[in-house]
């Protein structure tokens, strides 16, 4: 039997990867501080408080890394609009005929992992899958939820504009104790995320062998050949990898 | 009670007729200035304000209540305060502090309601309860709800005494038996001040309605409809435990070393960072203490359902939907280890159910590596 000839694509471009390594790395700061701030640990010092400022830096760490996460959200939802077509906002799009037929696709092979008799290489996603656009709209969706629901905390101890913009937050819901209840709620979706996602994504890298965790890094993924239109020139040295 | 003067007496003519002395009344100004949080500068402007303005009837409406507010109000910081305000003064109505009772008393009221329409102001303490045509509070053959709207309809604004009257408090936690609702979901035509607390400190309670009395229009508030100089800021910003919180010097129990030392009380549920009021700066009982100097938690008794976002001394809150003790951390590790299971379970049916293909593909790959060359 005959290896399948693969050509490398680039798929996530620069600023994705740099998007989704920035937003790996303010998730876990923000929920680490999370948690500490929530149930903060027993301090053994006999220091006087004026000498200690241990629970301030975390709540600092938490605020700094809030900005940088909120920023990168921005820096993305830009890329969205001016990105190849797999950082478009388009395929984060749940709502044409061809990402529901892939949806379904997904679920029944990957999901439920059932085996087809004649597998169409079309099935298989370039990019992301729309089961996993619809998880990253989800996330999106929570990232939004944090953003109002912190800014709305953070902002009575702030005198700048943009965490002002959210005091009407707190009011709506009903006050501080119901603000931070969905924030604590919100941040367990994000680790519930973070295990599914990092298990599919070995999931695939396993069975489809083209390039599915390393492509986060270089932004490579490997697609057959027969479904790269044929180029005039072909570079000899990337044809056959 | 003063309502049948014919005549009405400024603020100033009132309380030197009461046999307080200038000096007495320039004394009223400063503390009134104070209680407003304004600066020294506007006690001039009270003074002169309480000079020229002639009293206004203040009605003072008891529903779903302990009148806690009212005893807390009685004991605001000098005696002259709650002397003036309440019972010399502006008081025409009040059910327990007016000295008439009966037919007579609920006379006088409605004397004041048709004499001074569109100018008393209403008090409101206490919650109104709507279910079973609110039979739950009756006065005088009345429910709650039919005196609110009658004596409502005539004020010119609407103070809301505590967290009953604000946000419904005790007597509105779940399942809320008796419907108890706050009186801005009842009335929406005029202007209502929100003062919650349970009770709201004595020298707030002073402070707003001198405001409304003496320059007779509303203080600054806030997107809650709390006056924005009591209520702007959490407990937790201006507490003086705070340094131990930025620390990260906790108590742990009640009765430990860190809690003798007075370290900051957030690991046994101080509800300050949530909750907005001045106890922390004004303080309680002519400024003797409040509940976190004493050594306890703030409950948060200030703030919308506080009472249903217990438990009051644990970090933790209640996840709804969820059995009694769950809270959210618990709800998330039970569910992030159903998870991690349920994909262990996966990926071992996967290896299962798509051992051909993987087989196929092992098979290849090994034969590309035998025939590498070079």
């Amino acid at each position: 039997m005959e290896t399948k000839n693969f050509k490398r694509v680039m798929v996530w471009e620069l600023p994705v990867r740099f998007f989704h390594w920035v937003n790996v790395l303010t998730i876990i700061v923000l929920t680490l501080t999370g948690f500490l701030i929530a149930n903060p640990p027993a301090l053994q010092s006999s220091a006087e408080a004026t000498n200690l400022h241990s629970f301030g830096i975390v709540r600092f760490i938490h605020f700094a890394a809030a900005y940088i996460f909120f920023f990168n959200m921005i820096l993305r939802v830009y890329w969205s609009f001016v990105g190849n077509k797999y950082a478009s906002w388009r395929a984060f799009w749940p709502f044409s005929r061809k990402m529901w037929n892939n949806f379904w696709h997904v679920m029944k092979i990957d999901i439920m992992l059932l085996n087809e008799d004649h597998p169409d290489v079309k099935n298989i996603s370039v990019g992301h899958n729309s089961v996993a656009a619809l998880s990253y709209l989800v996330l999106f969706f929570m990232a939004i939820i944090q953003t109002f629901t912190g800014f709305a905390l953070y902002a009575d101890t702030s005198g700048w504009w943009l965490p002002q913009l959210f005091t009407w937050v707190s009011p709506l819901l009903g006050g501080d104790f119901v603000v931070r209840q969905i924030h604590h709620i919100a941040m367990w979706i994000f680790i519930f995320f973070s295990i599914v996602h990092i298990y599919l994504v070995f999931y695939h890298d396993w069975l489809e062998g083209r390039g599915e965790v390393s492509s986060m890094f270089g932004g490579y993924k490997f697609v057959r050949e027969d479904r790269v239109k044929k180029v005039i020139k072909v570079d000899e040295t990337e044809s056959k990898e | 009670m003063s309502t049948n003067n014919e005549k009405r007496d400024t603020y100033y003519q009132s309380i030197i007729k009461q046999g307080y002395s200038r000096r007495d009344f320039m004394k009223f100004s400063t503390y009134m200035a104070a209680f407003m949080g304004l600066e020294s500068s506007m006690v001039g402007q009270i003074a002169q304000s309480l000079e020229n303005t002639p009293r206004l009837p203040v009605i003072w409406e008891h529903y779903q209540e302990c009148t806690c507010c009212s005893e807390s109000f009685i004991r605001s910081n000098h005696p002259i305060v709650a002397d003036i305000i309440l019972d010399r003064i502006s008081l025409d109505y009040s059910l327990t502090l007016m000295a008439a009772s009966g037919h007579q008393a609920e006379a006088a009221k409605a004397e004041t309601m048709k004499k001074y329409h569109g100018e008393y102001i209403l008090c409101v303490e206490g919650s109104i309860p709507l279910g079973d045509d609110g039979n739950y509070c009756c006065i005088a053959g009345k429910s709650a709800k039919e005196t609110f709207l009658e004596a409502a309809a005539g004020a010119k604004a609407i103070i809301a005494w505590g967290s009953c009257a604000s946000n419904g408090c005790v007597q509105a936690a779940k399942p809320n038996p008796t419907e108890a609702t706050p009186i801005h979901k009842i009335v929406k035509n005029k202007p209502i001040i929100r003062v919650p607390g349970c009770p709201p400190i004595g020298e707030v309670m002073a402070g707003v309605i001198m405001h409304v009395v003496a320059f007779g229009r509303l203080p600054k508030l806030d997107r809650l409809g709390r006056p924005k100089a009591f209520y702007g800021k959490r407990v937790h910003d201006t507490c003086y435990r705070r340094p131990y919180y930025d620390a990260g010097l906790f108590a742990e129990t009640f009765d430990d070393e860190n809690s003798k030392k007075g370290y900051c009380l957030y690991k046994l549920g101080c509800k300050g960072p949530m909750t907005y009021n001045a106890c922390a700066s004004m303080k309680w009982n002519n400024g003797v203490s409040f509940p976190i100097q004493s050594g306890h938690g703030c409950i948060g008794c200030s703030e919308e359902d506080f009472w249903d976002n217990g438990p009051f001394y644990e970090r933790t809150t209640k996840v709804p939907g969820f059995a009694v003790e769950s809270n959210a951390d618990t709800v998330g590790k039970v569910a992030a280890g159903v998870l991690a299971g349920g994909l262990a379970v996966h990926a071992v049916a996967a290896n299962i159910s798509k051992r051909t293909e993987l087989m196929d593909r092992i098979k290849r790959g090994k034969t590309n590596e035998k025939n590498i060359d070079s």
